[in-house]
């Protein structure tokens, strides 16, 4: 009887300075982040398809091209890992490279428009739709990464539970910066939907 | 002190303007169409609403449109995976829902789906079902007819998907209630409510209280007969069940929720989305 009612304590405390939340919390953040890096993936897949088409139209302005392939090579170049919200400063490169490829992808789709004849191809459409589908879940995911890792870090920073998590040794995760956050939340800079007249 | 007093006040009236600018609130999903704008006729509604009804008994999945006049200041994407949130079309787990959305005013539509057909409506046939299917009837000011068409073709599309055969009663909360789901819920009733009233009202007074109760509430639920047979038994059972007496009354168990079935709404599934789908504009 005894025992139980020992048990029940420890429970009744453990969950009071919110151990259990933060497994569970961590678990979400790690969920919400491998979705993240899965859209960024599925971004990323698009990119030799799209490079092989636009560059089948005649005379192509290769200067985009250029600043598509650094940007490639700059994500690349991280290692895209689920311990990356451990690391604010690899974190941080990580963002940075991403908004880059944003950047580079979303001007390349604005030069597409000069060229009529590859617009017009199904599979340049098609290209652009899958892109802006990604981007859209990009945006999703990198929404639902804020906001699960916004409760985890307020879980680690507020008392008690930050004295559990000084214990257990849990650390605030890295978000997405908010400046950046504004400009990237609305999906498309550059509309990738055909525009209205045709 | 005025300028304490001023800066106060601005903060105030800062406070009260935010709503101003505040997003469109999602609305309430009671059905399988919400038409915001008055677009549709009722016999229009009737007839797209009966379609995905067929198709949800058919195969399982769940499909939701909503026509309202702007989503602004928001993108749609940014509204349109809110509204998914909000809504949970599809089947939990299976995730097969179907949402599209109509901006009438912003002249922006975009289709949501959830991450169950995903494989089956990637986004480049989604876009091509808005481009091909809805748009062009759009333009001509046809928004039933581009509805209907864009519908019809995704439940083609999904129904490529291998997925799940629909359970037995339909995912969601649609038709009436199940009398069965009444018992467990009437029998605490009984039990606590029934022992409570016996102390304050005697034996007799507080059984026929008891079945007096659960007769309305059976009858709300399910009509004269089977509240009149509700009634009957409640008294017997109370009448009876002598031993718990008014013990369980202060066992603060609650009774069961009674609210689960209202006969006519229509609710999600539990879908999820991932932001997948395509937009157009017209």
């Amino acid at each position: 009887m005894r025992k139980l009612l020992l048990a029940l304590i420890a429970a009744l405390s453990l969950s009071g300075c919110g151990y259990n939340d933060f497994q569970r919390q961590d678990e979400g953040v790690k969920a919400a982040w491998s979705e993240v890096l899965n859209n960024y993936q599925r971004r990323a897949d698009l990119i030799p398809n799209l490079v092989a088409t636009v560059q089948g139209a005649a005379d192509f302005e290769k200067s985009t091209l250029v600043e598509l392939t650094n940007a490639r090579a700059s994500v690349g170049s991280i290692k895209a890992t689920p311990e990356l919200v451990n690391d604010p400063e690899g974190f941080a490169k990580f963002q940075a490279a991403q908004s880059q490829m944003t950047g580079a992808l979303s001007r390349l789709m604005a030069v597409a428009e000069n060229y009529p004849q590859l617009t017009a191809t199904r599979e340049f459409g098609e290209l652009r739709a899958e892109l802006a589908g990604a981007e859209n879940r990009i945006a999703v995911a990198r929404g639902r990464y804020i906001k699960t890792v916004e409760a985890y870090n307020v879980l680690a920073r507020a008392f008690p539970t930050n004295l559990t998590a000084m214990m257990f040794g849990y650390k605030p995760k890295a978000n997405f910066a908010v400046e950046n956050e504004k400009a990237i939340a609305a999906p498309p800079k550059v509309d990738f939907s055909k525009p209205a007249a045709k | 002190m005025r300028r304490i007093l001023l800066a106060g006040g601005l903060a105030l009236a800062g406070f009260l303007a935010a709503p101003a600018r505040a997003d469109v609130p999602v609305p309430p999903l009671g059905a399988r169409v919400t038409d915001l704008t008055g677009t549709l006729s009722a016999a229009q509604k009737d007839e797209l609403q009966a379609r995905i009804a067929a198709y949800e008994a058919r195969r399982g999945g769940q499909i939701a449109v909503l026509m309202l006049p702007t989503t602004k200041p928001e993108e749609i994407e940014q509204y349109s995976i809110r509204v998914a949130e909000a809504w949970k079309i599809g089947r939990k787990g299976v995730d097969d829902g179907l949402i599209m959305i109509v901006a009438k005013d912003d002249r922006r539509l975009r289709i949501e789906v959830g991450y169950g057909l995903e494989g089956a409506i990637p986004d480049s046939v989604a876009n091509r079902v808005i481009e091909e299917r809805i748009l062009p009837r759009f333009r001509d000011g046809d928004f039933y007819g581009g509805v209907r068409d864009g519908v019809d073709q995704l439940m083609r599309l999904a129904e490529g998907e291998k997925l799940p055969p629909p359970a037995r009663a339909p995912a969601g909360r649609a038709g009436a209630a199940d009398p069965t789901q009444f018992l467990i819920p009437a029998l605490f009733f009984v039990l606590i409510g029934g022992g409570f009233l016996k102390a304050i009202l005697g034996r007799l007074g507080g059984s026929a209280a008891t079945a007096a109760g659960l007769g309305v509430m059976a009858w709300l639920l399910f009509g004269l007969a089977i509240g009149v047979f509700a009634a009957i038994a409640g008294f017997l059972f109370a009448f009876v069940n002598t031993g718990t007496g008014g013990g369980w009354a202060s066992g603060g168990l609650g009774g069961g929720s009674w609210g689960g079935g209202s006969s006519s709404s229509w609710g999600g599934g539990g879908g999820g989305f991932g932001g997948g789908g395509a937009s157009g504009r017209w």
